[in-house]
């Protein structure tokens, strides 16, 4: 069983669909003993970092996934994946889950060509630049789906995957059994379902 | 490199996708889901879907079909169509949806730009506006393009993107339904003036069109209902050829 976090941040219905799709048993839960017999985790996100990290402060579940994250893979999705940096810069300076070594920075002063918008909304290319079992179902190169504004930075030795946005954009990072995405597998049609699928197999 | 996106709009009404009007002014109509499970496989980017029924019934049929849709087809969704608050915004968002279209509801009420995004944030809040030349000045008209607001387009476009809409979709009254290319001249006014990214609708005829229109700077995607639904052009077929000439497209 998967548990998906719920501490009130983001729009989990293409996320439960995405699953229920594969034959996967979901569960939308901050209940901590339903987290802890989950077999994986799965943290969602959407919106500003130090607002989310808040709220998942608030549900007390921090303690909880730390102990988790060490036992079974949890994977971070968009808003989600920066909270397992150690600091974001978004509207100020917060601190992060910290599984993750690297901080989360804003795209646009770092952006090589600055007539990119931002934020990237839209499909770009994955560049897998580690082999990881994550990637059993996808081809080099295969289309996800970004929307973001912030990146994950100075966390080359976590990196897994890249898209360029002008500078090579943090796609997923890894850090013992913590993953994270920043695209939105659960929006990125047939090649998400399959990183969701590998997931699910990890 | 970030992909530019190739978007089919969907007009539901009473539950059927509207194709279009024939010679005999006859509707032909068509199933929403299964439409959607079409372009999905043929390599749609995202859907757009517009509600343009007026019925409480109608409504209902609506977000029912947007949970199945958004259940099977996992590319982004966005959703039009009678959003005047932020009541509206929540209804469609538990269906499936993952971005709002808002049109005359934002006209009638600009504070509902800012606090849909401060709430559901940037991405999720789309900009719609109908522009047509009234006197050589771009002018935003309201409910479904009938009614001049007398509003700078210009003005107006750059105050929502100040506020908070993400996206804008820029339909050109004066090219919509002609087939003869977009409005690039409408368009790049509107690309000069913000930094989200644009999605230009209005006026699609031929693949050549979304070449030429891709070639413009500031464009990101580019939508379509009509030459799509009556498989005048295949989204297969014109994502092939703008790759081939050298457009990045998601294939």
């Amino acid at each position: 069983m998967i548990a998906i976090l719920d501490y009130g941040v983001g729009n989990l219905f293409s996320l439960r669909s995405s699953l229920g799709q594969l034959g996967l048993e979901a569960v939308v839960t901050a209940d901590a003993d339903i987290i802890r017999a989950a077999d994986r985790l799965i943290l969602p996100g959407v919106g500003a970092f130090g607002d989310a990290m808040d709220k998942l402060t608030a549900t007390g579940l921090v303690p909880v996934l730390r102990e988790e994250a060490e036992k079974k893979p949890l994977l971070g999705i968009c808003l989600g994946m920066q909270l397992l940096f150690e600091k974001s810069y978004e509207y100020g300076e917060h601190a992060g889950l910290g599984f993750v070594k690297g901080e989360v920075c804003p795209l646009e002063p770092d952006l090589a060509d600055r007539s990119l918008k931002v934020p990237q909304i839209g499909w770009n290319a994955l560049h897998l630049v580690r082999e990881d079992p994550l990637f059993r179902y996808i081809r080099q190169g295969e289309h996800v789906y970004y929307v973001h504004s912030y990146y994950g930075k100075n966390c080359a030795e976590s990196t897994l995957a890249t898209s360029d946005y002008s500078i090579p954009v943090t796609g997923v990072v890894r850090a013992g059994k913590v993953y994270g995405t920043q695209f939105h597998p659960e929006k990125s049609g047939d090649t998400g379902l399959r990183i969701l699928k590998a997931f699910a197999e990890l | 490199m970030i992909t530019k996106r190739i978007i089919p709009c969907l007009d539901v009404r009473s539950g059927r996708v509207v194709k279009g009007t024939n010679f005999e002014g006859i509707r032909d109509v068509a199933d929403p889901v299964e439409m959607a499970r079409m372009y999905n496989a043929a390599g749609a980017d995202e859907l757009v879907f517009y509600d343009i029924t007026a019925s409480f019934e109608g409504r209902a049929l609506f977000t029912d079909i947007l949970s199945r849709v958004a259940g099977e087809i996992f590319i982004p969704l966005t959703v039009g169509g009678g959003i005047n608050t932020l009541e509206d915004f929540d209804r469609v968002l538990k269906c499936g949806a993952d971005k709002v279209s808002v049109n005359s509801g934002a006209l009638k009420d600009p504070g509902l730009i800012p606090a849909a995004a401060q709430r559901y944030g940037n991405q999720c809040v789309v900009l719609s506006a109908d522009v047509k030349r009234v006197n050589g000045q771009f002018r935003v008209f309201a409910k479904g393009g009938r009614e001049d607001t007398g509003r700078d387009a210009l003005e107006w476009i750059g105050w929502c993107a100040d506020h908070g809409a993400g996206e804008i979709c820029l339909n050109s009254i004066d090219t919509d339904g002609v087939r003869s290319g977009f409005d690039l001249e409408m368009l790049d006014a509107v690309a000069a003036r913000v930094n989200v990214p644009i999605i230009a609708s209005g006026g699609a005829g031929k693949k050549e069109d979304f070449l030429e229109l891709f070639r413009h700077k500031g464009i990101d995607a580019g939508l379509a209902a009509g030459i799509f639904h009556q498989k005048l052009l295949t989204i297969r077929e014109l994502k092939e050829y703008l790759n081939a000439n050298g457009v990045e497209m998601r294939l």
